[in-house]
């Protein structure tokens, strides 16, 4: 790699600091895990109690299901990363937790509701329980296989490629195989069905983190100057025009706005990390501006998630008008500051509680108080992510881990201002929170990818082998050499 | 590259900073909004299926209850014989609120009431399901249902209000035509609706309580009041009468005349309450002033406007009074003279209890879900001081045990004494050819009262022109007394 030249100055210090040996912090990692076992196991009996429930044998089910998941986690996590950031893994189990919790109380309520209007019902927490160990696996294999995540360089066009097709499957497949409610952008295999869009935005991340490295210096070289402004060279708006395109295709074929909005703001932060100009994300928005304006007059969809959000009750009646926004709110609202408490609102009221406004239902049980206090987990997971990248020596890990950390929270502004009517509705996943198998499964690959990240930031640069103390030689015995390894 | 990195952490930094000022401004300042928002159900389905507490009569029968509904409200309310309880249980409903009692007392009875706040704390914890406290009410279920009865069995439109004169505790309160609570209770929103729009669109008003809502022209009942204010002011019983069949009304042109245009059928104080000869009382009206008149009456309770059963009781009055010629009609109970049944009940209560007035009281008490008491209303005097003195009472009682024996009508038992005085009272806008109102008040036992009722059938009932209080009302007070200490 020849890129620490570029940014000799600031890694400077980790090579010049003496060789320190950092605690790894594991401890604190499983005490915190603990912490959040405590709180998810109050959350659970909480639920039961305001459901009017016996402690049934679900909760030990769920509890332990919980408790051996991060169990391993953590382990795998001692044996794989020693260095890695204590908290991460914490507030992902938390916020996993709280989800499950979530989840489970909706699916009661929508079996009582199934009960009484003698309709079938399939309980949502059991699978998610299920796809929380298979993301586990994934997330083991992951620590395991990418030993040092410089070595995804090597694969960065491998995974665009991959990315790319998996994003744009759902679009060519026929609408049978690939829609559910009105978004193309899923894959139904037999009995259950996947969003490769998930697994796509980590793939493109490495494979756009992985480009910008290789050809940093070409999108550094200014272009003509206008009103003081260097304006970058037409022929290198290829990769952020390519993305625009990528994303209007998303848009159009796929009707799902708010992967869209994600897949483009990751690339312009990372465009802007890469280059360290800001005109990127002038450019950036405007494309966005323009694209947003032509996509409002083109696609009534648009139109219509515009009304909903302009006033989701003015639309309240209308066909895939403003009637989940406007539930959403009331819930919310009656939630108010302190929450009715687990297992006391009515927060099946809103469709889709369980996925996409599961953030609504959280606000309307735990009250502000609730739903703030899980928007700072996952500021802390992000900040903790940006940190990892701030001290990972190569320019492929900060790029990477700044991209991996921005999407987390991107992702939360928009699914939560999406929810509380800060901005315009797009559909799309809590990270950990939401049910899913696919979510799930992606943003389980991403921690560890942002786990592996922070390990490289965190372990004692090139660790000399501890020497034996030299006996005298006087005093020597005769010994057996070993060869250096 | 560092920099542009801690520039995003900033950007992070900013938007869930962003998002959390939103939440503050949805959850904070826009939760009432939201949460009282026509739209959301959920505050609505909270209440509805809390299980609501009963409404008892003085006896523990249930008038209104819950019984489980298979439904989103998980509850509906009922009540037992609603038509006949609907003026003191009121009415529940999804779409239209609620009404009466069920209004009045909704705090207790939904369970929101600060008093019952640590039970619903324990509830909390428990898991037990949060419940309404109870009301116990002061209607004592004989006397509703003979007064009911009969009033129906006649056809008759009007109200039956009977009250325990020493402690003010309401026994009953009719009001017929009535109707039945339960249908608008129904969660079937058509239902509710067709029955709605059928109340609301009945000529007889069957949503009224005319015991507490409607006032009318007490006509000669209201003579205790005038004949209280007699006594007060230095008559005896004997103290002797015009007997003329009429008398101008000062300054004017009018006559007012006695009932048929016959002349007095005695010539002192008693006689004519006995015979209820008009010309006397307008001229004693006349004789007293305003001030005096206003006073007593007054201390009988009319014109108190605090009185709440915690139902709003509409106020009674005696007009303007600006003239001789009004105080002559005022008299007699015409004129502007307005009252409740309620009141009027009141006048007779008032001279039963030595002319002290009662605070008239329909919730007994207040209790938590599990019957222990929260609260326990004691009786009280209406307005602390005596409309008539004791000595002033008994005459007057006396006089109104003779009147009992002028009054004609069924429902007379020799066992039981009654003290009482009627009215036929005129109304509209040509009175002389609209059937008149028709009262009866009285208490009994007269020494040792137990019961005060007062009785109004309006327009006539069935004897349109011909009717007085006498032969239309009597009979309806007689039967609400007999079933209290007439020993059934």
């Amino acid at each position: 790699m020849a890129q620490p030249v570029a940014d000799a100055s600031p890694s400077q210090q980790y090579i010049t600091n003496p060789p320190r040996d950092l605690p790894t912090r594991r401890n604190t990692e499983l005490l915190l895990l603990g912490m959040a076992a405590f709180i998810v196991t109050v959350a659970f009996v909480l639920v039961e109690a305001n459901q009017d429930h016996e402690l049934s044998a679900a909760i030990i089910w769920y509890g332990l299901s919980y408790l051996a998941v991060f169990g391993v986690a953590h382990l795998a996590v001692r044996r794989w990363a020693p260095y890695a950031d204590p908290l991460i893994l914490p507030c992902v189990a938390l916020l996993n937790g709280m989800g499950l919790v979530m989840i489970y109380r909706i699916d009661l309520a929508l079996s009582e509701r199934a009960t009484l209007n003698s309709a079938n019902f399939s309980a949502a927490a059991p699978k998610q329980v299920l796809w929380t160990v298979i993301a586990l696996g994934l997330f083991l294999a992951v620590l395991i296989l990418v030993k040092d995540h410089r070595t995804l360089t090597r694969y960065g066009y491998t995974a665009g490629l991959v990315g790319i097709v998996a994003l744009a499957l759902p679009a060519v497949l026929p609408s049978s195989l690939s829609e559910v409610n009105g978004a193309k952008v899923w894959i139904k295999l037999g009995g259950f069905s996947i969003q490769p869009g998930e697994f796509a935005k980590i793939l493109l991340m490495i494979f756009f983190a992985a480009f910008l490295v290789s050809k940093r210096d070409l999108f550094m070289v200014a272009g003509k100057k206008v009103i003081g402004i260097e304006l970058p060279r037409a022929r290198d708006l290829g990769p952020i025009l390519i993305a625009a395109a990528g994303c209007i295709g998303v848009l159009v074929f796929e009707k799902d706005l708010g992967t869209s909005l994600l897949f483009f703001s990751v690339t312009l932060v990372m465009l802007y990390v890469a280059t360290e100009r800001i005109i990127w994300v002038v450019l950036g928005l405007s494309f966005f501006a323009v694209g947003a304006i032509i996509a409002f007059k083109l696609f009534t969809h648009v139109q219509q998630r515009v009304a909903n959000w302009l006033d989701p009750i003015a639309t309240y009646h209308d066909a895939g008008g403003g009637y989940q926004l406007a539930q959403g709110l009331f819930g919310l609202g009656t939630g108010g500051v302190g929450g009715t408490g687990l297992g006391a609102g009515r927060p099946e009221m809103v469709p889709e509680a369980n996925t996409d406004f599961i953030t609504a239902a959280i606000g309307e049980e735990l009250g502000f108080i609730g739903l703030a206090a899980i928007l700072m987990v996952y500021l802390l997971l992000a900040m903790r992510g940006m940190r990892s990248a701030l001290a990972v020596r190569d320019t492929f890990g900060k790029l990477l881990g700044g991209g991996l950390a921005f999407t987390v929270v991107m992702q939360i502004f928009v699914v939560v201002g999406g929810v509380t009517k800060l901005i315009p509705e797009t559909g799309i996943t809590a990270p950990f929170l939401s049910k899913g198998g696919s979510s799930l499964l992606a943003n389980y690959i991403l921690v560890a990818l942002l786990l592996r990240i922070s390990d490289a930031a965190r372990r004692p640069a090139a660790r000399p082998k501890p020497q034996q103390p030299q006996a005298p030689l006087a005093e020597a015995h005769t010994v057996l050499v070993e060869r250096p390894k | 590259m560092n920099t542009p990195l801690r520039k995003v952490g900033v950007a992070m930094l900013v938007m869930v900073t962003l998002l959390l000022a939103n939440a503050t401004y949805i959850q904070v300042v826009k939760a009432d909004d939201y949460r009282t928002n026509s739209l959301n159900t959920r505050v609505l389905y909270d209440e509805y299926s809390r299980q609501r507490g009963n409404i008892v009569a003085a006896d523990g029968k249930v008038l209104a209850t819950v019984a489980p509904s298979n439904d989103k409200f998980r509850f509906t309310r009922t009540y037992s014989d609603g038509p006949l309880y609907a003026p003191v249980t009121g009415f529940y409903s999804v779409r239209y609120g609620a009404g009466g009692m069920d209004r009045a007392e909704d705090e207790i009875l939904n369970g929101s009431d600060p008093r019952l706040f640590v039970r619903r704390l324990s509830d909390m914890i428990t898991g037990r399901d949060p419940r309404g406290g109870n009301v116990q009410l002061t209607i004592n279920p004989a006397v509703q249902q003979a007064a009911y009865n009969l009033m129906t069995q006649r056809g008759y439109t009007g109200s039956v209000v009977a009250m325990d004169p020493k402690t003010g505790h309401i026994l009953a309160m009719v009001s017929t035509p009535s109707y039945d609570p339960n249908q608008l209770a129904v969660h079937d929103s058509k239902e509710q609706e067709t029955a709605w729009t059928g109340f609301i669109n009945d000529k007889k008003n069957p949503m009224l309580n005319r015991g507490i809502q409607e006032t009318y022209p007490p006509g000669s009942t209201f003579k205790l009041v005038t004949a209280a204010a007699a006594l007060e002011d230095g008559n005896g019983p004997d103290t002797p009468i015009n007997p003329a069949p009429n008398v101008q009304l000062p300054g004017t042109q009018t006559s007012l005349e006695n009932y048929g245009g016959a002349p007095c059928a005695g010539s002192t104080f008693k006689d004519a309450l006995a015979h209820s000869c008009n010309v006397p009382f307008a001229e004693f009206a006349g004789k007293l002033g305003k001030d005096k008149l206003n006073a007593t009456a007054r201390n009988f309770g009319i014109g108190a406007d605090d009185i709440t059963l915690p139902m709003r009781v509409a106020s009674s009055s005696l007009g303007p009074l600006d003239s001789q010629g009004a105080l002559y009609q005022s008299g007699i109970g015409q004129r502007d003279v307005r009252l409740t049944p309620l009141q009027d009940c009141l006048l007779a209560a008032t001279v039963a209890n030595g002319g002290m007035a009662m605070r008239p009281q329909l919730v007994q008490a207040l209790l938590a879900p599990n019957l222990s008491t929260i609260e326990n209303f004691k009786s009280e005097e209406l307005t602390g001081d005596a409309a008539l003195s004791s000595s002033n009472a008994a005459i007057l009682r006396d006089m109104m045990i003779a009147s009992e024996g002028f009054t004609k009508g069924a429902g007379k038992k020799a066992n039981v004494q009654i003290a009482s005085k009627t009215g036929t009272a005129e109304h509209g806008s040509d009175p002389k050819n609209t059937a008149p109102h028709a009262w009866y008040t009285g208490f009994a036992p007269a020494m040792d009262p137990k019961i005060a009722v007062s009785v109004i059938v309006e327009s006539g009932g069935n004897r349109g022109l011909e009717a007085t209080g006498g032969t239309v009302a009597a009979e309806i007070g007689r039967a609400a007394i007999n079933a209290l200490v007439g020993g059934g």
